[in-house]
């Protein structure tokens, strides 16, 4: 299976190991990712707030680009995903964008990879590749807003109760809890901004999936992981209450079960050291 | 939390309310303040106007209130309201709007931290096409919180940097013309 990939702006940087273990995990499972030609910034969460038009136009310049390689585009980060999507609806509804020639067609799909493996690649052959079960660990997905917020522009068909992460890592044996907190704001850009405000909401995510008996949180998003990871240490001295939860990629957890030789690799770029828990539960 | 005072009784008066419908394409005029926005937003906690007092406040035409509320800057984008409104008003979008208003107008904030960093982001895209993060974050902090606020954050940048996780050299788009053309029109086009 060949598709277009759109990597996004963190994937060699802050979220390096979600962008190696993507390409690892997509390798392994037979899937060849062409990475857009030229892409660039979709605009993220910046463009929207000053400009409506400029946060369109920079999304869509790379579904022209899409557009031309004529394969269906996955995209690993949240933001990302939804800024295309938006861009999408508005070509869908005949809008006129800026930098889009008039001939553009669509004609492919705009797939987030959560949702790209368990509905494109499919269970079956998932499963396949495992060859160590995840049954030792008990994991929550934690999807964020985006890919999710709002369905019309996402297409999600369960906006308030996502299940594709869910779906994969339970094909991967794992013990997943179930949770209510799956689509809450980790904060997003307010970590640098007001960031008082972001671990105020990173923290009710940790203590829900705490009190749902998970020992770690699956994640498909770079800002996600960023807010989650990097913030536990700041949060346990200010409020004097332990916080230490391995968060992971989806990916990163595949990778783990389909005993992929980088694994370690990615789970040293991690600010709460996943590897403890990962031994323990006899995955590494 | 700061609770903003609103004058009362407020005199409607149509002009702010059209403006906005007019920019964002929302129809504010169809919220029937059943405060679902309200319930399900992450963040009241840090507003001054909590989100179905902020429409009621567009509403009735309080311009000044709501442009230098910390409501606009605070909000996350997380869209929560917009999914959630039974009358499909794009609430997020009206919050974007409400942003755009009030940079354009340069009102002041005590919430100032967020539109710089957002110019920060946007300058990122438009010189390189793409985001470099780690000037980017050089660029927010020193903008925003001055050396110190630079030096409070090396230690945490050098932890990421040990971590692989900065790239040293941002990769630039080849159609960085084309990216910046985008940047000239829209803002053209306000």
């Amino acid at each position: 299976m060949k598709v277009s990939y759109y990597p996004g702006c963190s994937l060699d940087g802050t979220a390096r190991e979600y962008g190696e273990s993507v390409e690892m995990v997509c390798r392994e499972l037979g899937v060849e990712l062409e990475e857009l030609e030229d892409w660039s910034c979709c605009g993220s969460s910046s463009a929207h707030v000053s400009n409506d038009m400029l946060a369109v136009s920079l999304a869509a310049r790379n579904l022209e680009i899409a557009a031309s390689a004529g394969m269906d585009l996955v995209v690993p980060c949240a933001a990302c995903y939804q800024r295309l999507k938006v861009a999408e609806k508005e070509l869908a509804a005949g809008k006129k964008v800026e930098g889009v020639s008039k001939k553009f067609q669509g004609g492919f799909k705009i797939k987030h990879i959560a949702d790209f493996f368990w509905e494109n690649v499919g269970e079956q052959l998932i499963s396949s590749k495992a060859k160590k079960s995840l049954s030792t660990l008990s994991p929550v997905c934690y999807y964020g807003c985006l890919t999710a917020r709002p369905p019309r522009i996402t297409d999600a068909r369960n906006p308030e109760n996502p299940q594709s992460m869910d779906n994969v890592l339970q094909s991967l044996g794992a013990n997943v809890k179930k949770w209510s907190y799956k689509t809450d704001c980790c904060g997003g850009s307010l970590i640098l901004t007001r960031p008082d405000i972001a671990w105020k909401l990173v923290q009710k995510i940790m203590d829900m999936a705490t009190e749902a008996g998970a020992d770690c949180i699956a994640v498909s998003c770079p800002m996600c992981m960023t807010n989650l990871d990097s913030t536990q240490k700041e949060i346990s001295r200010n409020t004097g209450k332990e916080y230490h939860i391995p968060i992971l990629y989806v990916t990163e957890l595949m990778g783990i079960s389909f005993e992929i030789l980088s694994v370690k690799k990615w789970l040293r770029r991690h600010t709460v050291d996943p590897q403890p828990l990962l031994s323990r539960a006899g995955l590494i | 939390m700061v609770i903003a005072q609103l004058p009362q009784p407020v005199k409607p008066d149509s002009k702010f309310r059209k403006e906005v419908e007019e920019l964002s394409g929302e129809k504010i005029s169809a919220c029937f303040q059943c405060e679902k926005c309200t319930n399900g937003c992450p963040v009241t906690f840090a507003m001054d106007i909590v989100p179905h007092r902020l429409i009621r406040s567009v509403h009735m035409g309080l311009k000044d209130e709501v442009l230098s509320s910390d409501t606009i800057w605070v909000c996350a984008s997380c869209e929560t309201c917009t999914t959630r409104c039974p009358n499909g008003i794009d609430i997020a979008h009206i919050m974007d709007t409400l942003r755009q208003i009030a940079q354009r107008e340069g009102r002041k904030t005590s919430q100032n931290n967020v539109p710089v960093f957002h110019s920060a982001f946007l300058s990122s895209i438009r010189r390189h096409g793409r985001v470099a993060e780690m000037e980017m974050a050089l660029a927010y902090y020193l903008k925003a919180e001055g050396p110190a606020g630079l030096i409070k954050q090396a230690g945490k940048g050098l932890e990421m940097f040990l971590k692989g996780k900065i790239k040293p050299i941002p990769s630039r788009v080849g159609g960085l013309g084309q990216v910046k053309s985008l940047f000239k029109k829209a803002e053209k086009r306000g």
